[in-house]
């Protein structure tokens, strides 16, 4: 066998190898669910003592994120949230974020630092079990206007992917 | 015939570059130490963090856990060390709740757990909180058993987290406090 064949046969396995790697990386990114199914109504206290219903927000889209301040993969999330919420809050848009720290005291000063601009309150076991288990963070539901779960991301997610789903759904009369 | 010749280059030399890239990943074997096959090239540091301070001889894939778990030949003591919510939801049969090991609360509770404790028992930690490398609780759970002299301690290394790594995985789970 020539030297040049053999170069061209390296080449040939290279791209092979290629398209089976980005296979996998692909795989490795983010799960994401479809559902359909009506988001699980619930009413908390947000850590600003105001109650906090999830069906007094149907006619909006919503992000709902579980997230806690020690979860570094839900903290880099948070800014863009932030913006999100007020790029497209006038057009329907909010955003819910429910704590799984064990302590609402690191939320506040979180919330406060953060300058978070939509409603937090901290979550328990029941609550994340009534959205399939919450057993790593973070985990994140796009909600429709009819309050249907249209999306389930789980692990931390480009925040063009929330953009793009949000987008979308706002257009949608 | 020269074409079966040139396809049967293409696929050996794919083979070829796959085991040798594949060589380059750690692989957790037998649960007891993490051996890297072939040569330790980048991409192998690269899996576990830089900063990571578990050696790997301390780590235990979940899939050898439950195995052992499963034959009942050891019994570890095998302690939670991450968000009580989570523990609540699902956890491994047996395993008690510690509370975040990155909290003064949870770093109080297994000091208590162990303080009794023959310096060799067989102590498993694990999280599964967040993505290994952003774990804020496995390094000082596992700092704290060190300090403390325990030389038989292995950390699950949950790659992803819980859900994904234990409970989709199908292996047994309890729920509760």
């Amino acid at each position: 066998m020539s030297s040049k064949r053999i170069i061209i046969y390296g080449i040939v396995a290279l791209c092979l190898l290629g398209i089976y790697a980005a296979g996998r990386r692909t795989a490795q990114k983010p799960k994401t669910t479809t559902s359909g199914n009506l988001a699980p109504d619930f009413t908390v206290t947000d850590i600003n003592g105001k109650k906090l219903t999830l069906s007094d927000y149907r006619g909006k889209v919503v992000l709902l994120n579980f997230w806690a301040t020690w979860c570094a993969p839900c903290r880099a999330e948070i800014p863009h949230f932030v913006e999100m919420q007020q790029k497209y809050g006038p057009q329907g848009f909010q955003i819910v974020g429910i704590s799984m720290d064990d302590d609402v005291k690191p939320v506040k000063a979180f919330y406060q630092e953060y300058k978070m601009n939509y409603p937090v309150a901290v979550g328990d076991d029941k609550l994340a079990e009534s959205f399939g288990g919450v057993l790593g963070l973070p985990v994140s539901f796009i909600i429709d206007r009819d309050g249907r779960i249209v999306k389930k991301f789980i692990g931390a997610t480009e925040v063009s992917v929330f953009d793009k789903e949000v987008a979308d759904l706002l257009s949608k009369p | 015939m020269t074409i079966y010749r040139n396809f049967f280059a293409v696929v050996f030399l794919t083979v070829a570059v796959s085991l040798f890239v594949a060589a380059q990943e750690p692989v957790l074997v037998d649960g007891q130490n993490l051996i890297v096959l072939g040569f330790q090239g980048a991409s192998a540091k690269d899996a576990i963090p830089s900063d990571d301070a578990i050696p790997r001889a301390q780590l235990i894939a979940p899939d050898k856990l439950a195995q052992e778990l499963k034959s009942g030949k050891h019994k570890p003591l095998v302690l939670f060390v991450g968000p009580n919510s989570m523990y609540t939801q699902a956890h491994i049969p047996g395993a008690e709740n510690m509370g975040a090991g990155s909290s003064d609360a949870g770093q109080e509770k297994l000091r208590e757990r162990v303080k009794s404790l023959p310096k060799n028992s067989a102590i498993v930690i694990y999280c599964g909180c967040c993505p290994w490398g952003h774990c804020p609780n496995m390094h000082p759970a596992f700092k704290t058993l060190q300090s403390l002299g325990f030389t038989n301690v292995k950390a699950v290394y949950i790659a992803n987290d819980f859900g994904t790594d234990w409970v989709n995985k199908g292996y047994p789970i309890a729920k509760g406090q």
